[in-house]
């Protein structure tokens, strides 16, 4: 089995996030960048069918060279190979059609993904490439198993989950608790260094949408402190002054 | 020309979510000088979508395959495009749920569409340019996009915008058929699983969260309790699910789920930054904690310092006397 894992560079989790001073960019200063949080689940998940079931594991990230240490962080803990679409990812159709091109010339039977990237949010990407590659996208996706041709999936929604049964090929989009990620062994960083990482030019490159400005949200006015003593004097504050009961 | 809004569906009835899409759709086409025409899929009869016009809405098409009850990507969005393609509509909002975000995607793609998620601002429109509001960085920004494309596809963020409601107001239901085959049903679950009974967690107003502060899962009837006599829905921190003193559904935050109720209780929880990412847009926010230091009161409108132990009782007792 061929897998497809495509993994996006975002700010780490504690980041706190500023702008420079137009409001036109994320200030990157200091700021350390990680495999995107969902993105480690399917990457997991992949090694896991892997090892299982034999077959190869591709990471693929459409970003500029300073992506590689997470690439590299990638092939350390456990995918085979990986390339790098040398282009910023500043819309995520442009994501998608990069994605789709290289998976279609790849012939892979599963692209994993993550929820959404924990940085512009768009829970986009899979349902674009599933739609560019003419596939279904379970989206998302909290168990994978595969069994020959068929993938068993189940999709969390809103208020409980599905089971679904369906053909390769497919993108599934991961989220908790889908596995427990892995981190690096000495062993894995080691053997990273020498795993192939191939560097491709974009494709298309036509974005449909364009990031005029950021603000961060207002600062909260302050606190209201109750007594313990009278904590139930909150509820009648949440009722008259909030008014949110 | 006309504004399109997808309308979900659930039990019979419209989610919450797709009448705060309706009432999105209709300003945008009072912006625009057209009118809003909805699709509605899923279990649902026209009596329960006429009142649709209340939030604006003219004309609903609705299509009661029964096949399409369940969510199933690929036929959503067969029908929701044929439904655009016979109204002319250049602009198309959902719900940012699970169900809008994925068929939002797809129909972009679809249509040529420039697509946003997460918006939370009604569109500033001047000339040909087209601007949204949207949630980045996990709650912690927003950014203006500019909808470059002819075909603009929203997905409103829950409960970020108001209800508008016209009381009595009624909009016209038209059947509506995109001619499915089996093919477009590839991905149609075997076998769903719903827990029954609970408020939803994504739809909630109101939702009562607990941490590890609460010490064990024997205690976590205090949050059952209070969000029960509050009429709320139940949350947890990440290290709750990780440790299976409640599902992983349950878990908000940056990797979990992101919520914006009208009010947030947060009971024995510390307030680590990706906690807050997923719950720092609800309107008010109250932090129980017996740490004075506890870093979710910055980020609080009511706090109380004290044991949850004691302190959540109170708040039930009164609540129950509301
Ligand atoms: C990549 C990554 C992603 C993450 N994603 C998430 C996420 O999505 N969601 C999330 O929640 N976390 C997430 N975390 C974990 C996060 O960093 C915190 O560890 C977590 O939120 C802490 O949970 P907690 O507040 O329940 O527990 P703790 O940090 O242990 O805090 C317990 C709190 O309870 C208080 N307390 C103790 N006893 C009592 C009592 N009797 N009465 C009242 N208060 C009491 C304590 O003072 C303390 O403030 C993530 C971490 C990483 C690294
Ligand atoms: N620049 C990128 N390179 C590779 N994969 C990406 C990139 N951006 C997003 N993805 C994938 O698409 C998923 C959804 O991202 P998004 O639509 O941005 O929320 C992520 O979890 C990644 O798996």
């Amino acid at each position: 089995m061929k897998i497809l894992v495509c993994i996006s560079n975002v700010p780490d989790t504690t980041t706190k996030i500023t702008f420079t001073p137009d409001g036109k960019e994320f200030n990157t200063a200091g700021v350390q960048f990680v495999i995107n949080p969902y993105d480690e689940y399917a990457l997991t998940r992949a090694i896991e069918l892997k090892e299982a079931q034999g077959g190869t594991v591709t990471v693929l990230n459409v970003g500029e060279a300073d992506t590689e240490p997470n690439i590299r962080k990638a092939l350390a803990i456990g995918a085979d190979d990986a390339i790098r679409v040398n282009i910023k990812p500043t819309d995520a159709f442009l994501v998608s059609q990069q994605i789709a091109h290289y998976a279609k010339e790849g012939g892979y039977d599963l692209i994993l993904m993550g929820r959404e990237s924990i940085d512009y949010n768009g829970f986009q990407v899979h349902g674009m490439v599933g739609e560019l590659l003419g596939i279904p996208t379970i989206a998302p996706a909290i168990k994978l198993d595969v069994n020959g041709s068929t993938a068993t999936v189940e999709r969390e929604i809103e208020g409980g989950k599905e089971i679904i049964d369906v053909a390769l090929p497919l993108v599934a989009s991961a989220q908790q608790p889908m596995t427990e990620p892995r981190i690096p062994n000495m062993r894995g960083i080691m053997t990273a260094r020498t795993k192939p990482l191939k560097v491709v030019e974009p494709v298309g490159q036509e974005a449909k949408t364009s990031v005029q400005h950021y603000e961060l949200p207002p600062a909260k006015s302050g606190v209201k402190m109750i007594d313990a003593e009278n904590a139930g004097d909150l509820i009648k504050l949440l009722r008259n002054e909030a008014k949110v009961l | 020309m006309s504004v399109l809004v997808v309308i979900e569906c659930a039990n019979g009835e419209v989610k919450k979510s797709s009448l705060e899409a309706a009432s999105y759709g209709s300003k945008v086409a009072a912006a625009l000088g057209t009118s809003a025409t909805a699709v509605a899929i899923g279990d649902v009869q026209a009596n329960a979508l006429s009142s649709l016009g209340e939030q604006g809405v003219s004309k609903v098409l609705l299509d009661n395959d029964a096949r399409l009850h369940d969510f199933v990507g690929a036929a959503y969005v067969k029908v929701i495009a044929k439904a655009a393609e016979q109204e002319n509509s250049s602009v198309i909002v959902l719900s940012n749920s699970n169900i809008g975000a994925a068929i939002g995607s797809r129909l972009a793609v679809k249509m040529g569409a420039s697509l946003a998620t997460n918006v939370v601002s009604l569109p500033e429109i001047s000339g040909a340019s087209f601007k949204v509001r949207r949630g980045v960085f996990s709650g912690k920004a927003f950014s203006d996009v500019e909808l470059t494309s002819d075909k603009k596809i929203i997905a409103v963020k829950k409960n970020a915008l108001d209800i508008e409601t016209s009381a009595g107001a009624t909009a016209t239901v038209e059947n509506f058929s995109a001619d499915l085959s089996d093919a477009d049903f590839s991905t149609a679950p075997k076998e769903t699983i719903k827990q029954s009974g609970d408020i939803l967690l994504t739809e909630a107003d109101l939702v009562v969260s607990g941490g590890r502060g609460l010490k064990g899962p024997e205690n976590w009837h205090l949050i059952e309790d209070l969000a029960k006599a509050l009429g709320a829905a139940t949350a947890c921190s990440k290290p709750v699910a990780d440790i299976g003193w409640r599902p992983h559904h349950e878990h908000v935050g940056q990797t979990g789920i992101t919520v914006s109720p009208n009010l947030y209780i947060a009971v024995g929880i510390s307030g680590a930054i990706q906690h807050l990412a997923g719950v720092n847009s609800s309107k008010v926010i109250v932090v129980i904690n017996k740490d004075p230091e506890a870093p979710f009161f910055k980020a609080a409108d009511y706090g109380i310092v004290g044991d949850a132990l004691e302190v959540v009782p109170k708040l039930i007792e009164a609540a129950k006397a509301l």
